[in-house]
Formats: C-alpha cells, structure tokens, sequence
C-alpha cells in the first residue's frame, strides 16, 4: 500500500488538475474519508458512554421529578457491598458463559470437522447448518418455548421416548440454566462451526499427509496434529463466544424475564430491568460501567491474542 | 469394502444426520406446527401427521397489526443499512487502503460492547428531543449494530479490487476520489449488495433496541411477536406462523449471502 501511496503522492503534481478545494481533499483524504463513520460511532457510542460514566455518580429515577444528585462512588459502594441480586446474577452470567463456550466451541469443531470430508450434498449441508444463527432470535426463543412446554412439549415427548424421566425446562430453577444453554448451544453452534470450518480448510496439507505416511490412525491425527495447528482458531471462536455469552439478552429475556425468581438473571438482564423496570437510572448505570469493564478485558484479552491477525 | 471402514463410513454418516437434527429441528417444528390448528397443536404425544391448515396465518396477516409492523421492520432495516453504507462506504475504503489499524480497533470496540450500555443515554436524549417511537430514532441505534458489520465486511471486498487498476488511475491524473467513484466502486458493487444484506439482516434480528427506543408507531417484529406472546400465550400456532413470517426472510437473505457471514459476524478475525 505505501508503495502506491508515494507513487500516487509523486506523481500528482504533475498532472493533476482542478481547484484548489479538490486538492485539498484529495490530501486530506485519509482522515476524511473515515470522518462521517468516526462521527456516527462517536455520537452513537462514546458520548453515551462517558455520559453514563457520569450519570454512575448520580441517584437518579426517570421517573423523579428532581433532576440527577451527585452521590460520588455510593452507587458503586452499595453495587458490590449491598446488591443482592448483583453477585447471584455475576455468578449465572459467568456459568452461562463457561457453559455456553464449551459447549458451542467442542460441537463447532465436531460439526466442522464432519463438514470437512467430501460427501454428497456436502454445500447443501453446509448452509443448513447455518440457519439457528440468522433466525430471528426472538423468534426462535419463542418457538423453543413451546418445544419446552412441561406437559405436551415436544422435547418432553422426545425424552419419553429414549425412557428419560421428563423436565420442567425452563420453568424449574434446577434446570433453567440448562435449558437455556441448550437454546444458546442451537442458535449459537453454527458459529463456531463456520470459523472451524475457515481454520481447517486453511491448514496446510504436508502435516496430515507425512502423519498418515507415519501410520497414525484419525484419532490419533485428530489429537496431535489438527488440534495444535487449530489452536488460534479455536482462541478466536471461544473469545468471540465469550464476549457473546457474556452479553446473552435476547433468549434469557423472552424465555424467563431472569426468572424463576432470579434463577436465570444474569448481568444484561439486571441492568435493563434495573434501568427500564425500575427506572433506576443513576444506579443501572453503575452497573453498566462494571458490566463494560468485565466485557473490555475479555475483548481485552481477544485483541492481545489475536493481534497479529489484524 | 473393509468391515472397519464400513462402520467408519456408517459412523460419519450417524453423526452428521444427528447434527442436522439438532440444528434443523427447531425450524422444522417451527414450520409444521405453523400449519397445526389448535387441537392438532396441543395433542401429547404430538402429532406428526395431521391435516394442514393456514388459518393460522390467515389470523396473523390478516387480524392484527402484523402487516404494519413488518413494514416498520423493513422501513428501519433499510434506513440503517442504507445509512451505513452511506458513511461506512468510505471509511471501508480509507481502512482497505491506508491500513488505518486504529480505526479497525474503534470498530472491533463497537462489536464487543453490550447494546445496553448505550441505551439509557439514548432513552433521554430521544426522550427530551420528543423523538422516543419515530423511525429516524430506531434508525440511529440500530446503526450501532450495523454500521461496524458494514465497514468491516466491505474493507474486504475493497481490498479485493486489485491494486494495479486503481494505481493506473492515479498516474493518469484521476483523484483518490474518483478512483473510489469510478473503479473501486463499480467493482465492490457485488460486495456493497452482500453487505447490504447482512446488515438488513442484523437490523432485522435486532430485538433489545427497539425494545425500548421504538413504541406503537414504529413497533417491529421481533418486538410485536414478544408482545403478541404476552397477551396469547396458548397460541401456538398463530405463535409458529408468526415466526416462520419473520424468520423466512432472512433464511431466504442468508442462503446469498452464506460466504461472508462470518466475515460480518467476527468483523474480518475469520476470513471465511
């Protein structure tokens, strides 16, 4: 690119006609162009961001007639010393994403390595296997809703079937969070499943082949050759997923508001009822600013371990 | 045909129709219970053979405010994808050409920050502007979601147009400019209807946003089916109709459109 630049940059003057304003653009081109973008995000997203930065210091009620009181660092004091329901939902939304990690991450590579070998119908699979993932997500969650159903639920039917006693699904605190990951683990294996599928097709072949010339069996080459060539794909896909799942909303909001009782409340959940439920504004931006922080140093992490990448 | 390898081969094919299983059933349940009266829906064990019927779309397209709400959702996915690309398109550019690798991070930032984060700023600031259920509101904060997916994906296929095109350009006294006009843009064009549709897509999905920022005017689907729910919630058909209305769509985008989704979903870390 810098070769095309200073060629570009040379060769300009010579020819280059119109007014003065167009040069100047033409100069000015590399921060112009991103500017409109840079403004909409700075609008859109960082001045957000710092005004709730602010309104954290404030106890505020939307639904107050006084403006905000500045309170110093007392919502924070009371989020971590005082909140009873802040560290149960810490606890499920760190469960949940442990949970849904493992689960979409070992399925992905499964199903990927599965999609790798040649069969017919092979593109036709492929994109099927994409689906959960661009469904409406809302959607699904309702759907999933009535497949979890206690009484005549499909899913219960399916059990009865293999001659497993059936489950109260979401509608039990024992098994909520079970149910929901297995709603998480549908939606969200296909991704997982396509950076697989990208990362092995992009393996070099000599590995596999003087493994193979070395007699190894699949297993074997499963184990000791695709897993450690594999390894920064599957970094990406489990860092991708945890930033994901750190943030689960949709499902959990549809299927049980963060219920039984608070069984399934995680961090997004708490916060948007907190700010939209409660109209507790100053306090839910505190918890927004912890919650950001917690999602930061896991992007944190994932740009540290992906930097040469980009 | 060795034992082994037939077991191998049987294996292989076990594992993949059970994978297909899992992720397909839902859609296919989805689609057969759409077609369910009543009766046939709540039969246990449930039924797999049954006469279909369509009164269950016939009720939602016909008896309440579906058909508006979707135009609302297709009024906003458009607005905010078209958005996007009016200012994403040549911050792409810049991006694909000058490796502004800062920029990349600005937008990665964007991807990884939760949506909720955003929203009580938002919820003030359109409340106090009277602009709370107006589709230019819905349309800004649905460009969050957007906009990142748009710049990335298309960084991609900007840097596909090859470089010595555009260089030749340059030598003949084109601006920068115009060669973004006149050659790279005619030639990512396949690229700009791809990115377009994955950010219809995601505008489309988009649930908490408009959960708060848009009301009974601009109401769109993801939200209406969570209401309709609230009210009737027996309805499972109607419910299953409702669903497979909103979601063919998108299944319908996603099959033009399946070799840059992971670009879009993991903004260029996986290059699919």
């Amino acid at each position: 690119m810098a070769t095309i630049t200073s060629r570009h940059v040379a060769a300009a003057p010579a020819r280059r006609r119109g007014g003065t304003l167009e040069r100047w653009v033409d100069r000015n081109l590399p921060w112009l162009l991103p500017a409109p973008a840079v403004a909409t995000m700075l609008l859109l997203m960082v001045f957000p961001l710092l005004y709730t930065a602010y309104l954290s210091l404030h106890d505020w009620y939307a639904s107050s007639v006084l403006g905000p009181r500045f309170v110093g660092v007392e919502n924070y004091v009371q989020l971590f010393a005082r909140d009873e329901r802040f560290w149960p939902a810490f606890r499920t939304t760190l469960i949940f994403t442990l949970g849904s990690v493992a689960l979409t991450v070992a399925l992905g590579l499964g199903i990927a390595h599965l999609l790798l070998r040649a069969f017919p119908g092979r593109g036709l699979a492929r994109t099927l296997v994409l689906l959960p993932m661009i469904a409406t997500p809302v959607a699904m969650a309702l759907v999933w809703m009535t497949m979890m159903s206690p009484t005549i639920g499909v899913l219960n039917w399916l059990l009865s079937c293999v001659g497993i006693p059936p489950s109260a699904w979401v509608s039990s605190p024992k098994s909520v969070i079970a149910a929901l990951l297995l709603v998480e683990t549908w939606m969200w294996t296909p991704m997982t499943t396509l950076i697989c599928l990208a990362g092995l097709a992009a393996l070099p072949d000599e590995p596999f082949e003087s493994a193979r010339v070395d007699g190894a069996s699949s297993r074997q080459i499963f184990w000791h050759v695709t897993l450690p060539l594999l390894r920064a794909t599957l970094v990406v896909a489990a860092l991708f997923r945890t930033i994901d799942a750190l943030k689960v909303f949709d499902i959990v909001y549809v299927m049980t508001e963060g219920g039984p009782g608070f069984a399934s409340e995680t961090l997004n959940l708490y916060v948007f009822q907190t700010s939209f439920k409660y109209l507790n504004l100053g306090y839910a931006s505190a918890l927004i600013v912890v919650f950001f922080t917690l999602i930061a140093a896991a992007s944190a992490l994932l740009i540290r371990v992906r930097r040469a990448a980009w | 045909m060795s034992a082994v390898r037939l077991a191998r081969r049987l294996g292989f094919w076990l594992l993949l129709l059970a994978s297909l299983a899992f992720l397909l059933f839902p859609l296919v349940w989805m689609a057969l219970g759409s077609f369910k009266t009543q009766v046939d829906f709540m039969a246990y064990p449930p039924k797999w053979r049954f006469t279909p019927t369509l009164a269950n779309y016939e009720k939602v397209l016909g008896g309440s405010d579906f058909l508006r709400f979707m135009l609302n959702s297709m009024i906003i996915a458009a607005g905010s994808t078209l958005l996007s690309l009016l200012v994403g398109t040549p911050a792409a550019y810049g991006i694909a050409r000058y490796r502004q690798a800062r920029l990349g991070m600005l937008l990665l930032s964007a991807r990884m920050a939760p949506g909720i984060a955003f929203l009580i700023p938002w919820f003030i600031l359109f409340s106090k502007l009277r602009m709370i259920d107006t589709y230019p509101a819905v349309m800004l904060t649905h460009m969050v979601v957007v906009l990142p997916l748009v710049i990335w994906v298309l960084v991609g296929f900007f840097e596909e147009v090859p470089a010595e095109l555009e260089e030749a350009a340059l030598i003949d006294g084109c601006t920068r400019l115009g060669v973004l006009a006149r050659i790279a843009l005619p030639l990512a064009r396949p690229g700009l209807v791809a990115t377009a549709i994955l950010g219809i897509i995601s505008s489309w999905n988009n649930f908490i946003f408009s959960l708060v920022i848009a009301g009974n005017s601009t109401r769109t689907l993801p939200v209406a089916i969570f209401n309709f729910v609230s009210y009737d919630s027996l309805n499972w058909g109607g419910l299953t109709a409702a669903s497979t209305i909103i979601t063919l769509p998108v299944l319908i985008m996603a099959f033009f459109v399946q070799k840059h989704i992971v670009r879009g979903l993991t903004l260029g870390a996986v290059k699919g």
